[in-house]
């Protein structure tokens, strides 16, 4: 059992809990997540990602967004409640060292996963330059804290309420293109984001890593349901990731397999997470031409 | 073979066993005993339903099905029981209607009766050196070791005779067994009744490993597993669900700061072997694994309750000839396919899978496309899977096994028309436990390597089950937890070197 000892609305739709987990704050590593279930009888396990933690006080914290019959139970919980099951941590972490210039990339609430990330490639000397992408200025989070672990943080807002207007792999393609591009980009967030940050680091030979979020059951190596196909090979992302090569992920097929229960998840009112990402950046193929990268 | 309900079959076994229970009978007398049939619900009916397909013998068909055992010296039975069960010993206590002590027989050897009389291959096993079924020719008509087995474990289970075995005083050493399946469970009650703590790691947030993840309630009921669990329990062992060791914490984690003394890797099963071709990512594309496990411990066949989302398919085909792909095929009629095809690449005398469970699949109405094999699953626009090509093969010479191997018959591929695809051809090795232990020695498959008692390349850390075995039976793992915890008691009292180096 995990008590809830924080809860913050960032938006209509977006939650933070913070949550006792001792084992798995003294022991989660960036880039890790955890698996939650709120009924150990008929409850689903659900991926999220772990955006923060202190282990001497023996907590993690959570970010999601209400998209499920999990996600939306969790966001009616407050402080004092209880959790059932927090599995974790889980997946190999990021793969953290000096390289010099590191950009992190997050969009929507993978801007909380890439949190801890970001600290971890800052406390390792790089210089980190941190780009947040939202819809619009009510779904920025985690800014203050970005901006401390930072050495420049760049915000953008589909609609310009915020930041700049426009989309995150521009000043992805601006940092690329110059005079001291960055020796690694790490992006975060909806799919669709994440396939056309790697389309625009790829002309530039910048090595890109992604996290990704699959359907899980058991997160530990046994189920094979979060398979995804990367450099022409079946891997799992919960074993053998989360993180991979974004230039060799095929985010096609993974997207294509995230909707293998669309229809009943749209039966639980939930507005498809992907779907909002494509209509935020529009029609693919436009978009692919706007980052001059996917073919 | 018309079907005969247990009232029929107990009614005909009262008559026999009222002429022959007081008759001194001759091993040409027990020869002549009808084997007792099995009880099951009926096909068409079960098919539908989670509960228990085979219903259990009754009190005289039980009493029947013993007076068949020859009582042979040689106990051919035993020395191909895995962990030697002594079977003519408690068949006799059977006959002479003396319960208790049949099963307090078959506990010196397993203590998971009422799990292994259903689940164990047992016509491989024990029935297949059984004397009476080679003098009739058939291991069809050995006695029925499996059902006689179970048969005492329910009677214990159903009139709350259960008593959990006496722990000793305690030695102050902690043991920490990671894993609740079948091997796992077994070095817990083994290593607990030496009076050493034992503390279960499970990652689960139900114990039991595949008990109740993967073999379905049809076949083993989750009660059942729950009770041994309890069992354990009231013995004092503690169980710690949603750990992952290895991640939640290291094995040296537990060793070096947590201060067990021991520790028993029973991590099972890893992942799903898949077969390389097109079409293998689709939507309504899954390991048995998962989609076992989605039914099974998720409960997604409880569409009003579960969460776990289940996928709608009407036609369905598994691919593979072993125990998983029957539990597959059949929770695919119980989760609404109104069509299930097993393809397997050789025909029904290579099939691994448990004779009973064949027969019962084919009751239920899965109809098995022998000598073919996938070699492409198409989907439609959406990606979502339409139809499986397979190719179609004929036996040749006998392979490394001893099977005739199929050979590929070029030109032969056809569409087969089907809504989901499940792949059931075994699995890998789980690689978790290797990537976060250093020093642990692994085969180039990525199974634990072990010495004659179990023990790792690891000081203190022994193993046993599909971790080490690769894919093999719950008799089997429970057979590596009897070896491991005897080494670990021993080296616990003092008694043995830590390592074999």
């Amino acid at each position: 059992m995990h008590t809830i000892l924080e809860k913050k609305q960032f938006s209509a739709e977006v939650f933070y809990l913070r949550v006792t987990a001792p084992e798995i704050a003294r022991n989660r590593k960036a880039g890790q997540f955890v698996l939650v279930q709120i009924d150990t009888d008929f409850g689903e396990r659900i991926p999220l990602t772990i955006a923060d933690a202190d282990a001497q006080e023996g907590w993690i914290a959570l970010v999601f967004q209400t998209v499920g019959a999990t996600t939306h139970k969790l966001a009616l919980k407050n402080p004092g409640d209880k959790i059932e099951a927090i599995l974790g941590p889980l997946g190999k972490p990021t793969h953290i060292s000096k390289l010099g210039t590191v950009v992190c990339v997050g969009g929507g609430i993978g801007v909380a996963p890439l949190y801890p990330i970001v600290k971890a490639y800052k406390a390792a000397g790089n210089k980190v330059i941190t780009i947040i992408g939202a819809r619009n200025k009510e779904l920025v989070i985690f800014e203050d804290e970005m901006r401390a672990a930072s050495d420049e943080l760049i915000i953008v807002t589909d609609d310009g309420s915020y930041g700049r207007k426009g989309l995150v792999t521009e000043p992805l393609k601006e940092l690329c293109e110059s005079a001291a591009p960055p020796a690694e980009v790490v992006a975060i967030g909806p799919p669709i984001m994440m396939k056309f940050c790697a389309a625009t680091t790829k002309p530039y030979n910048v090595h890109t890593v992604v996290s990704l979020n699959t359907i899980m059951i058991d997160g530990t190596g046994m189920c094979g349901g979060c398979r995804v196909t990367v450099g022409g090979k079946t891997k799992f992302v919960c074993v053998d990731g989360p993180e991979f090569d974004g230039h060799q992920v095929d985010f096609d097929n993974m997207m294509m397999r995230m909707k293998a229960y669309k229809g009943r998840e749209e039966e639980d009112h939930h507005k498809c997470h992907m779907e909002m990402e494509a209509d935020k950046v529009g029609d693919p193929d436009a978009k692919a031409e706007l980052s001059g990268g996917a073919k | 073979m018309s079907h005969k309900t247990k009232e029929q079959l107990g009614a005909e076994a009262v008559q026999i066993w009222n002429s022959i229970k007081d008759a001194q009978l001759s091993p040409k007398d027990r020869m002549a005993i009808p084997p007792q049939e099995m009880a099951t619900g009926d096909p068409a009916k079960r098919a539908r339903e989670m509960s228990e397909v085979a219903l259990g013998y009754t009190d005289e068909q039980a009493r029947v099905e013993a007076a068949r055992c020859l009582g042979c010296k040689n106990r051919p039975c035993v020395s191909a029981c895995p962990v030697g069960v002594p079977i003519p010993e408690f068949i006799a206590c059977i006959q002479n209607g003396d319960y208790a002590k049949a099963v307090a027989t078959i506990k010196t050897a397993n203590l998971l009766p009422a799990i292994c009389g259903r689940v164990c291959p047992q016509e491989r096993q024990c029935q297949s050196a059984c004397t009476l079924g080679k003098s009739l020719k058939s291991v069809d008509l050995s006695v029925a070791i499996g059902r006689l087995e179970r048969f005492v474990a329910d009677w214990e289970r159903d009139n709350n005779r259960i008593i959990p075995p006496a722990v000793a005083s305690p030695t102050g050493k902690k043991v920490a067994v990671i894993g609740s399946g079948p091997a796992g469970l077994t070095v817990a009650a083994d290593v607990r009744r030496a009076g050493h703590e034992v503390t279960v790691f499970e990652a689960f947030h139900k114990t039991g490993g595949v008990m109740v993840y993967g073999i379905p309630e049809f076949r083993l009921p989750k009660a059942i597993v729950q009770k041994e669990v309890d069992v354990l329990k009231a013995m004092g062992v503690v169980f710690r669900t949603n750990f992952l060791v290895g991640r939640t914490e290291t094995i040296y984690d537990l060793l070096d700061r947590e201060k067990y003394d021991a520790a028993f890797i029973g991590t099972g099963a890893g992942l799903p072997k898949f077969m390389d071709i097109p079409g293998e990512n689709l939507i309504g594309v899954f390991s048995a694994n998962e989609y076992l496990t989605r039914a099974n411990l998720m409960k997604a066949y409880d569409t009003s309750r579960a969460a776990t989302p289940l996928y709608q398919a009407k036609t369905v085909a598994v691919v593979g000839g072993g125990n998983v792909a029957m539990d597959a095929c059949r929770m695919a009629f119980r989760l609404g396919a109104e069509k299930v095809y097993c393809i397997y690449r050789r025909t029904r005398d290579e099939m691994p899978a448990r004779v009973e469970e064949v027969n019962h699949a084919e009751e239920e109405g899965v109809e098995f496309l022998f000598l073919k094999n996938p070699t492409k699953i198409l989907g439609d626009e959406t990606g979502k899977v339409r139809a499986v090509e397979v190719l179609e093969y004929e036996l040749g010479e006998p392979d490394a096994s001893g099977r005739r191997s199929p050979v590929a018959k070029p030109g032969t591929e056809h569409e087969i028309p089907v809504d989901a695809m499940i792949v059931a051809l075994g699995n890998e090795s789980n690689p978790l436990m290797a990537q976060t232990t250093d020093g642990l020695e692994t085969t180039k498959r990525g199974n634990i390597v072990v010495d004659a008692k179990q023990r790792t390349s690891l000081k203190r850390v022994w193993a046993g089950g599909d971790i080490v075995l690769g894919a093999a039976t719950v008799i089997l793992a429970m057979g590596e937890g009897r070896k491991a915890a005897k080494s670990i008691n021993d080296y616990l009292a003092g008694n043995e070197e830590e390592q074999a180096d």
